[in-house]
């Protein structure tokens, strides 16, 4: 297997806030990875630096071979990495439909019919609200909308942070069995969880994040067992 | 015939009011900044249409297009010398160099072409008479109204259909998600600044052809207007601007007409006042729910 996603050694700051404290990993073409770790860990810093939203002082982010350290945050998306940001972040006074155009931002449009049809037909209820806006969605619509508005870029990886935040159980159990499809239709995810029962049940590995730093990896079958993991995110 | 007279004075005046308020509401909804030198932009604007004509014998449109141009690439450079080095400062930072900016521009002109008032050769003259000869029209006022109107659905359609357009809403919500669709924020607020300043030359003829005195400081006052209306109208919308500056302009009219010259400026401002108390987000200023 190849590394598809390669984090060595980064740091980021915010101010004189060392939130990323050289942290590393790689996701490999084909897999399911996910960073679990309590709230402040540093994982939604870690998903924003390599998106190129943040940026770190040392190391490097390589994806499919390439450098990102350089490139300006939004001519990433097109190298076939998108971020499903934490909290959504649909645009919520635009349209359903637009929302999922702007996720097709770079791609030339002429493959925009298809794709559109391709998305709702893997969330049909954001067909029947096309022209709704956005705002008027439900917490788990707009959580739909998100993925469906990454999904529009063609990513080979697709990222994103805690797609279950404040869903109810069905939807949380809803919006895994799409991240299992997207999988199996070929998408490499990195999926960052609070819900960590959840995101190893499906990933194929697993690292865990304490106040900056990866302290444990293994896969999600081995970090589901640990005792130590059990007792700090699985509820004993 | 005299009310409908003052009427007509009073929604070409806002009409113009509208189309610089469409430039204040574009920059401050994306670049989420008070471009307190937009109203000297229109200052520029009427001199380089005013030299256009008066030195180079170029038609009125001929010398609009030029003004546009010049304004264009001036709100360009602009936005990319003065506000883009301080994207990330607070708001306060933006604003004195945007008022710096303003006086740049006003000394600029007085340097290039002094204080002494030009007399602007209007781009139409003459009238329209209606009703017999009871009520006339200028066609300035016409002229005014009608690009008022063009300005305002082109921008519209713009806006709601092109693919820039939709960025631009995008960036206006927000900047950080706009960029992980691809959107290039600084190309798009670079191209917000082209529109707004495109428009203020426009503005400038116009004014200039309904007021022909053409000093360095002829943009402050319509500015400030044109501020006000979009607030008035809710800063950041469209519809709001225009709504804004029509009813600035009749408002601004009907008290000079009926109530005091002196005092219109006044009743102008506590009429924004009033408005602001009952709807802080102006007349129609959205107030979107974020949902959980
Ligand atoms: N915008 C910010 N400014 C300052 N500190 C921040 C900011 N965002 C996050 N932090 C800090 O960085 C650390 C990591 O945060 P974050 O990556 O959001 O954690 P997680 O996503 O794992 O909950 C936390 O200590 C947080 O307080
Ligand atoms: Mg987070």
């Amino acid at each position: 297997m190849e590394a598809i996603l390669k984090v060595e050694d980064i740091n980021v700051y915010y101010g004189s806030i060392h939130a990323i404290k050289g942290v590393s990993f790689e996701v490999n073409e084909g897999e399911i990875v996910t960073l679990i770790g309590a709230n402040g860990a540093g994982k939604s810093t870690t998903l924003n630096t390599i998106s190129g939203l943040l940026h770190s002082k040392t190391g490097s982010v390589t994806f499919m071979g390439e450098n990102l350290g350089k490139i300006p945050c939004h001519k990433i998306v097109s190298k076939g990495l998108a971020l499903v940001p934490e909290g959504r972040r649909v645009f919520l006074q635009m349209t359903v439909q637009e929302n999922l155009e702007m996720g097709a931002f770079t791609q030339g449009g002429k493959t925009l019919d298809d794709d559109l049809e391709r998305v709702y037909e893997q969330f049909p209820r954001l067909k029947e609200r096309m022209k709704q806006v956005a705002g008027t969605l439900s917490g788990g619509e707009q959580q739909m909308l998100a993925m469906g508005r990454a999904l529009m870029s063609h990513p080979k990886l697709l990222m994103l942070d805690e797609p279950s935040m404040g869903l109810a159980p069905i939807l949380v159990e809803q919006i895994f069995d799409i991240i299992q499809e997207l999988h199996k239709a070929g998408t490499t995810i990195l999926l960052v969880e609070q819900n960590a029962q959840a995101a190893l049940s499906v990933a194929d590995r697993g690292y865990v994040l304490e106040t900056g730093k990866v302290v444990t990896t293994g896969t999600g079958h081995e970090l589901l067992e640990s005792p130590a993991i059990k007792k700090a995110y699985l509820g004993g | 015939m005299e009310f409908l007279s003052y009427l007509i004075s009073g929604v070409s005046l806002g009409s113009v009011y509208a189309i610089i308020a469409l430039g204040y509401t574009m920059v401050y909804g994306i670049a989420k900044m008070l471009n307190f030198a937009h109203g000297d932009i229109i200052m520029v604007g009427g001199y380089i249409s005013f030299c256009a004509m008066s030195y180079l014998g170029l038609p009125g449109w001929l010398a609009t297009l030029l003004a546009m141009a010049v304004c264009t690439v001036l709100g360009i450079v602009i936005e990319g010398l003065a506000y883009k080095p301080l994207r990330s400062a607070p708001s306060l930072a933006v604003l004195i160099t945007a008022i710096g900016v303003s006086y740049f521009l006003q000394n600029s002109a007085l340097l290039i072409w002094k204080a002494a008032p030009k007399v602007y050769q209007p781009v139409v003259s003459g009238s329209l008479t209606l009703f017999g000869g009871q009520l006339s029209v200028p066609y300035a006022s016409v002229l005014t109204m009608a690009a008022c109107l063009v300005i305002m659905a082109a921008l519209t359609l713009f806006i709601s259909k092109s693919k820039m357009g939709k960025a631009m809403r995008a960036c206006s919500e927000d900047k950080g998600a706009a960029q992980l669709m691809g959107i290039n924020v600084n190309a798009t607020i670079s191209t917000t600044f082209a529109i707004g300043s495109a428009l203020a030359a426009v503005a400038g003829v116009l004014l200039c052809t309904s007021y022909p005195t053409l000093q360095p400081t002829t943009g402050s006052m319509p500015g400030i207007k044109a501020f006000t209306a979009a607030v008035f109208g809710g800063i950041g919308s469209i519809p709001g601007a225009f709504l804004g500056g029509l009813l600035l302009g009749v408002i601004e009219a009907m008290a000079k007409a009926y109530i005091s010259t002196n005092l219109a400026n006044s009743i102008v401002f506590a009429v924004l006042i009033v408005v602001l108390l009952v709807k802080p987000a102006g007349l129609l200023g959205k107030y979107v729910p974020e949902k959980v």
